[in-house]
């Protein structure tokens, strides 16, 4: 028997007991492991950085080989809100209303100095940051970031996705968190 | 023959007799300083003019130069004949006390979000304008946040330490 | 008027005349609807999927520019212009120091100007190929757009080569270029100018005469060339309905008039029209980087404005004079003349116009930005009402509206 070789890189099995005709791991590795790779992202994209994530979309750059072929463009079936771009005081409350829309798990990266603490626009209109009226897990510096820092966030998400515990988001200091920001 | 600034001058000069109050020729776009009254008057004369034939509004604005006492607030048109590539800036000055000043929107549909822009940031009050409110900022905004008095940074974060800032 | 015969009602049905309200629908279109590109938020009334009415909501991403701009010196201006058409960032920045100059007279000299027209038209067909790629997306053609955005990123590559970054660039001082472009910057232009039409050829054949493209653009979301001036329109979207106004041969700046090129004019003004006349001008541009490149002149890429050109850093270190002026210009201590000015460049939406009143301090006392996608896109309502719901957001993608430049 000869070890078929191929090119194509499939993510590494999680540690488990091993032999012929089955595998054996614990649950919540095995979810991690499918959540990770399978995170479909809602593109909150509003102005310049929206730009660069078409660029990382793109055939350059692919965000699919993430395993984020899919682009969920209704929240109720996203994974993960990234947030794209200036949010002015008027687009506040859309942007909440968007995160409250989206099914748990949810995650949430800010991309672009605007949307991690309002950037250069330290002005009356622009909301100082989208962590005034939601929750965020990873900030991705830049105006706008590089695809390539764009990935590097996508790829810190995958991280938190694959180490979080699965009860989280049924722990107290999760309700907590929510509370802060006035969600259920 | 071409229409050069100094004869569009006097034809704006006849059009308008003493309403014209000043006007300069700088960078290449004559201006005229006339009474806000005949604004419309004057872009409906430029538009309909065989010779003129401005049909173009370029651009709506308004400015805030508090320290002109009587004429605080100012409304710039632009208007360009593409037919005599001729350029032209229509400024009308108002008081702070009366912001009115007639709408440019029967003349021109493109007016109509001009002048809400420029009422949203200073506050003045095109009459006859369709559906004059607030286009950029939220609704509930109660100032006018280009009027030179107003701050540029918002005022009610509490994030940012002005000293890190220099302010 | 477009009157619309439901056949099986046997009426006719006159879709911009009040119905009974009743029997409409409300439907909210964005702000982050994926079609819309940008945030604007459209709140259709329609009756079935003819549209009847339509009333937009803008500024969703209203970040004060102006304001920001009289707290500024000239030179910190530039970053904020970049952010007003993204898409096609180097003509802002450009048109942005072209008003400068012209407040402070400045001689140019030929090779800036000339640097100039390749940079800018460089952005102009990035800026175009976004727009059209994106009318074949919204069809659901994605192909095309996954196709041409690798050559974007070929422009983009120039970009970056020439001033460090890919999209928000603030390329170029006030003056000329922070320095000259590269051997490695010429050879990636060549490179382009040799690859790119065979790309845009198989891009266009995709497209231009492809049945379905054709039968979902022709005749939708047509504007006259009346309405449309009287909307304020510039740039491709009124070229479409047949004006060939174009400020770069109207008001020629930065030596356009050394270059040979067309202005490619539609007629009817419709999606197809606006998609054809955007091809073309890609054409255009591409002919005038290779004039520009092949005919580039020798001489300095600055001008002698050392009040507002940053001196090299090695002198700053080393000159006495240059320190000066180095802090000089940080500090936004040199003097401006006072004055008014209108100054409009060709941006990728259509006539770009900065009115800049300067009183002579450091930043300006008022500056005003001429945006053509906020004066065009109040006509979107007037163009979709009476028509599909579906043709909307084609109409919408073929208009171009940046949200950044919108909403200013």
């Amino acid at each position: 028997m000869t070890e078929k070789t191929s090119d194509i890189k499939i993510v590494k099995e999680p540690e488990g007991l091993k032999g012929e005709g089955f595998f054996a791991t614990r649950l919540d590795q095995v979810l991690a492991l499918a959540r990770a790779n399978s995170i479909w992202p809602l593109p909150f994209a509003t102005s310049c950085c929206g730009i660069e994530f078409m660029a990382t979309m793109g055939s350059n750059y692919d965000l699919a080989r993430f395993g984020s072929e899919k682009l969920s463009f209704s929240p109720r079936q996203a994974d993960l809100l990234m947030v794209m771009g200036t949010i002015a005081k008027k687009m506040g409350p859309v942007l909440k209303q968007t995160y409250i829309q989206m099914a748990e798990p949810r995650w949430v990266i800010a991309v672009g100095a605007c949307a991690s603490s309002g950037g250069i626009f330290d002005t009356y209109s622009v909301l100082q940051g989208i962590d005034k009226v939601i929750p965020v897990d990873v900030y991705v510096p830049g105006c706008p970031p590089r695809p390539e820092q764009i990935l590097d966030g996508f790829m810190k998400i995958q991280d938190i996705v694959k180490n979080e515990s699965l009860r989280r988001r049924s722990l107290p200091e999760y309700k907590e968190l929510l509370n802060q920001y006035g969600i259920e | 023959m071409a229409l050069t600034s100094d004869i569009l001058l006097s034809k704006v000069k006849d059009f308008l007799g003493e309403d014209l109050i000043s006007s300069t020729d700088t960078f290449g776009i004559l201006s005229v300083n006339i009474s806000a009254s005949r604004n419309i008057d004057l872009l409906e004369f430029l538009h309909k003019d065989a010779a003129i034939q401005m049909n173009f509004l370029t651009d709506i604005t308004g400015a805030h130069y508090p320290d002109r006492k009587g004429q605080e607030f100012e409304v710039i048109y632009h208007a360009h004949s593409f037919v005599n590539n001729i350029r032209l800036r229509i400024k009308c000055p108002l008081p702070l006390e009366n912001l009115e000043i007639k709408s440019a929107t029967s003349l021109y549909s493109g007016a109509n979000w001009m002048e809400r822009e420029a009422y949203d940031f200073f506050g003045i009050i095109f009459t006859g304008h369709p559906n004059l409110k607030r286009i950029l900022n939220v609704d509930e905004m109660d100032y006018f946040p280009m009027r030179k008095e107003y701050p540029l940074e918002d005022q009610t974060r509490t994030d940012k330490e002005d000293d890190y800032f220099g302010r | 008027m477009i009157i619309l015969e439901d056949k099986n009602k046997n009426i006719t049905l006159d879709p911009l005349k009040k119905v009974d309200e009743t029997e409409l629908t409300t439907l909210n279109f964005g702000p982050i609807h994926p079609a819309t590109h940008g945030v604007m938020q459209n709140i259709l009334k329609v009756n079935g999927e003819t549209i009847v009415e339509c009333e937009q909501t803008i500024g969703y991403i209203h970040r004060a520019f102006e304001k920001i701009a009289e707290h500024r010196p000239f030179y910190q201006i530039t970053p904020l212009t970049d952010r007003l058409n993204y898409c096609s960032s180097p003509i802002n920045n450009m048109g942005w120091h072209l008003t400068v100059e012209k407040l402070i007279q400045a001689d140019i000299p030929k090779r800036v100007d000339y640097m100039r027209v390749i940079i800018m038209e460089l952005s102009r067909i990035a800026d175009h190929l976004v727009c059209n790629s994106v009318i074949a997306a919204d069809m659901g053609a994605l192909t095309g757009f996954t196709y041409v955005f690798q050559f974007r990123e070929k422009i983009y590559d120039i970009f970056e080569e020439v001033c460090g970054a890919r999209l928000t660039t603030n390329i170029g001082r006030i003056g000329g270029f922070e320095r000259d472009f590269s051997p490695a910057a010429h050879k990636k232009i060549k490179a382009l100018l040799q690859e790119f039409p065979k790309m845009f050829n198989e891009f266009k054949s995709m497209l231009e005469r492809n049945r379905i493209f054709m039968d979902r653009t022709i005749g939708v979301g047509g504007i006259s060339a009346e309405r449309a001036l009287n909307y304020g329109f510039t740039g491709p979207n009124l070229r479409a309905t047949g004006v060939d106004y174009d400020v770069r041969v109207m008001n020629p700046y930065c030596s356009y008039e050394d270059f040979d090129f067309m202005i490619p004019v539609g007629s009817s003004g419709d999606v197809y029209d606006r998609f054809m006349v955007r091809n073309r001008e890609i054409e255009e541009s591409l002919k005038m980087i290779k004039q520009a490149h092949d005919n580039l002149p020798e001489g300095k890429y600055y001008a002698e404005v050392p009040e507002f050109y940053l001196p090299p850093k090695e002198d700053v270190y080393t000159k006495m004079e240059a320190l000066i002026w180095h802090f000089k210009i940080v500090m936004g201590e040199t003097d401006v003349p006072t004055g008014e000015i209108y100054h409009a460049v060709e941006g990728g939406n259509g006539e770009l116009g900065f009115y800049l009143v300067s009183d002579g301090g450091r930043s300006a006392y008022r500056l005003h930005f001429r945006r053509p996608c906020f004066i065009y896109y109040q006509a979107f309502s007037e163009i979709v009402c009476g028509g599909m719901i579906s043709d909307a957001v084609m109409t919408m993608s073929s208009l171009n509206v940046i949200a950044g430049e919108l909403d200013a």
